[in-house]
């Protein structure tokens, strides 16, 4: 099976916020793997596909997310979510 | 023929709270009641629960295409991702699989989720308990089978109480709003009379019947159930001249002098950069009172400095050079704001607020500090503190504002110190008003009149008493001639200002400031223009 991990440093200014959880889930949720996040390289995890779960993490500013994804697409499913997490979410809130 | 013809004008008393006047459909708000439903078969619960979910995602879906800004549509986008999520849905569906009413279920499933947003440290993280109380009435609601209520503009709003983040959210064109609750100068009151929505309370909105005809008429604080033609009449031509006024309040270029030809300055109080489309600064001395509360309300999330900032730049850009005076956050027990006030405070006017309340979350204030010290290069920015009670609150303030001014300087930020005020509205800091380092004063009557008198001024009853007495205006001259022997300036900046015929009574305490609603402005100049001079 197709196993990958990433990390990224997360600058947002109100840390894993509503909008950026919203953003997240979102796009984590068009890829087919399983998808999980965690704050330190051996979890604990959770589905990166539930707000619910992703914004219980409550990760504030300056938080390195790190990502494991198993399935056909995990490698594109994480390089996406790395490159939104190091885009500030895009829109800088 | 019309069968409203042949009924006859029925005529109701209240108190006024805003003036001018409207004409319109009634339309009476409810509030929402979650009793206990009839618990039916399991499968039944379950379809139930999911229907009101579905419907709840719909509604959401539907109202995040029409908000039209950001924020508000990162609400929505938050709560109909909430709503997508398993995770949230899956416990309530387990319930009812026990046994448990959908109503029941749904509630025991997300109140612990709440509960954990309002525990959270980070102030942000808090703020988002209320959007997940918001989702958990919508779903309520639907399950008990009520829908929601829109309101289009040109209506008479009935209501027991609304909060003033629904107060903004509502288009008040040509409305006007009818309460049992609140009281002239609650806060809901004050952005009535600041954008000119015509306003009365103390009325039994019960025996006001849904879709009745009403004229409300601001200034005599009554409504008028079914008016008949002549009222009409009269409604079209008062109308017209409330036009007039206001055309002719926001066409005047001061300076304002008085009868004897001293002059006195009159700034305009507001809650944002709203008020200020359409008024010309020439015709005022700049902003009295800005109140940042409002900027805190009803969104997303906390506003960050950087939006502060750029809120802050630009009502100094609209003075153009004139003194602009920013309140800190008074924020508290009337004035909630969701992941830093605490609610149920047993006397919430006695609480933790203004002043008390930002240095308990010095992490919220230490960024508007710093919003602040930097939009005081672009202009003549003051900052007020509110609820002094003591020395050492101020002096707290201040190094606290030294503090952001040196590490935004280390920060290589442009930043200038601004003077710092004290807000006078607690009666032992007016009585002791020597041992305060303010560099200027601003009376707040409101709050100042119900402390001294130990009166709410949200209690219609006793609205005799909550009134400015001979003792109000003793202590309002004590801190005046207490300043002007410092040659600091004293201004006032409550709703006793922007009544006319209190104008001459501060005049006689020696006020030359007074900051007033911008719906005001034309009266209380009028009054200063007649004003002789003090009695001697």
């Amino acid at each position: 099976m197709n196993k990958h991990q990433a990390s990224v440093l997360m600058r947002h200014e109100v840390g894993l916020h509503a909008r950026p959880s919203v953003k997240l889930t979102k796009l984590a949720k068009a890829f087919g793997s399983r998808i999980d996040l965690g704050l330190s390289p051996d979890g604990p995890w959770v589905d990166a596909k539930s707000i619910v779960k992703v914004m219980a993490t409550k990760a504030p500013k300056d938080t390195r997310i790190y990502f494991r994804a198993e399935g056909s697409d995990a490698k594109a499913a994480l390089e996406a979510l790395v490159t939104l997490v190091d885009g500030d979410f895009q829109d800088g809130r | 023929m019309d069968d409203r013809a042949h009924r006859a004008a029925r005529r109701i008393q209240g108190r006024s709270a805003a003036p001018g006047v409207a004409l319109g459909p009634l339309v009476r708000l409810a509030l929402a009641k979650h009793g206990a439903r009839e618990h039916q078969s399991v499968a039944e619960e379950h379809r139930a629960l999911g229907d009101a979910l579905a419907a709840s995602q719909a509604a959401l879906a539907l109202l995040a295409g029409e908000a039209g800004d950001a924020d508000a549509e990162a609400i929505l986008a938050f709560q109909v991702a909430l709503l997508e999520d398993d995770n949230l849905t899956a416990p309530a569906f387990a319930l009812i699989a026990r046994g448990e009413a959908a109503n029941r279920a749904w509630s025991a499933t997300i109140d612990p989720e709440i509960v954990s947003y309002e525990e959270a440290s980070d102030p942000h993280f808090r703020a988002r308990a209320s959007d997940l109380r918001d989702l958990r009435d919508r779903v309520l609601r639907n399950l008990a089978g009520e829908t929601d209520q829109i309101v289009p503009p040109g209506v008479i709003v009935a209501a027991d109480d609304i909060p003033p983040s629904m107060f903004l959210a509502t288009d008040w064109r040509d409305g006007g709003l009818v309460l049992r609750r609140g009281s002239p100068s609650s806060h809901v009151a004050i952005l009535a009379r600041s954008r000119g929505v015509p306003m009365i309370v103390d009325v039994d909105v019960d025996r006001l019947e849904d879709g009745s005809d009403v004229l409300l008429d601001g200034d005599a604080g009554t409504l008028v159930v079914d008016p008949d033609a002549e009222m009409r009449a009269i409604f079209c031509q008062r109308r017209a001249e409330q036009t007039k006024v206001r055309q002719a309040a926001a066409a005047f270029k001061g300076p304002v002098l008085t009868a004897s030809g001293e002059r006195v300055r009159v700034m305009i109080n507001v809650t944002g950069l709203a008020e200020l489309r359409g008024l010309d600064p020439a015709g005022v001395d700049g902003i009295g009172l800005m109140r940042t509360e409002f900027l805190f309300q009803g969104r997303e999330n906390l506003p960050t400095e950087e939006e502060q900032f750029q809120i802050y730049k630009r009502l100094l850009e609209w003075a153009a050079g004139k003194p602009v005076t920013i309140r800190t956050l008074d924020a508290g027990g009337d004035k909630p704001i969701a992941g830093l006030t605490r609610s149920g405070d047993l006397n919430p006017f006695l609480g933790v607020r203004g002043v008390r309340l930002s240095l308990r979350h010095l992490d919220v204030f230490r960024e508007q500090l710093r919003a602040l010290a930097r939009a005081a290069v672009m202009g003549n920015l003051k900052v007020m503190i509110p609820m002094v009670t003591v020395p050492e609150e101020l002096d707290r303030c201040r190094a606290l504002l030294a503090e952001a001014v040196e590490e935004l300087r280390q920060e290589r930020q442009e930043i200038q110190m601004p003077p710092l005020g004290m807000m006078v509205e607690v009666p032992v800091a007016a009585l002791s008003i020597e041992d305060f380092n303010a560099d200027f004063f601003s009376i707040g009557s409101n709050d100042l009149i119900q402390y001294m008198a130990a009166a709410s001024r949200d209690e219609p009853q006793l609205a005799d008493l909550a009134r400015p007495s001979r003792a109000v205006f003793n202590l309002i001259g004590h801190v005046v001639k207490y300043a002007d022997s410092l040659g600091r300036e004293t201004s006032l900046c409550g709703d006793l200002a922007s009544d006319p015929e209190q104008v001459a009574a501060l005049l006689d305490q020696g006020l030359r400031t007074l900051s007033v609603h911008p719906g005001a402005l034309g009266a209380v100049r009028a009054a200063i223009a007649r004003y002789p001079g003090a009695v001697a």
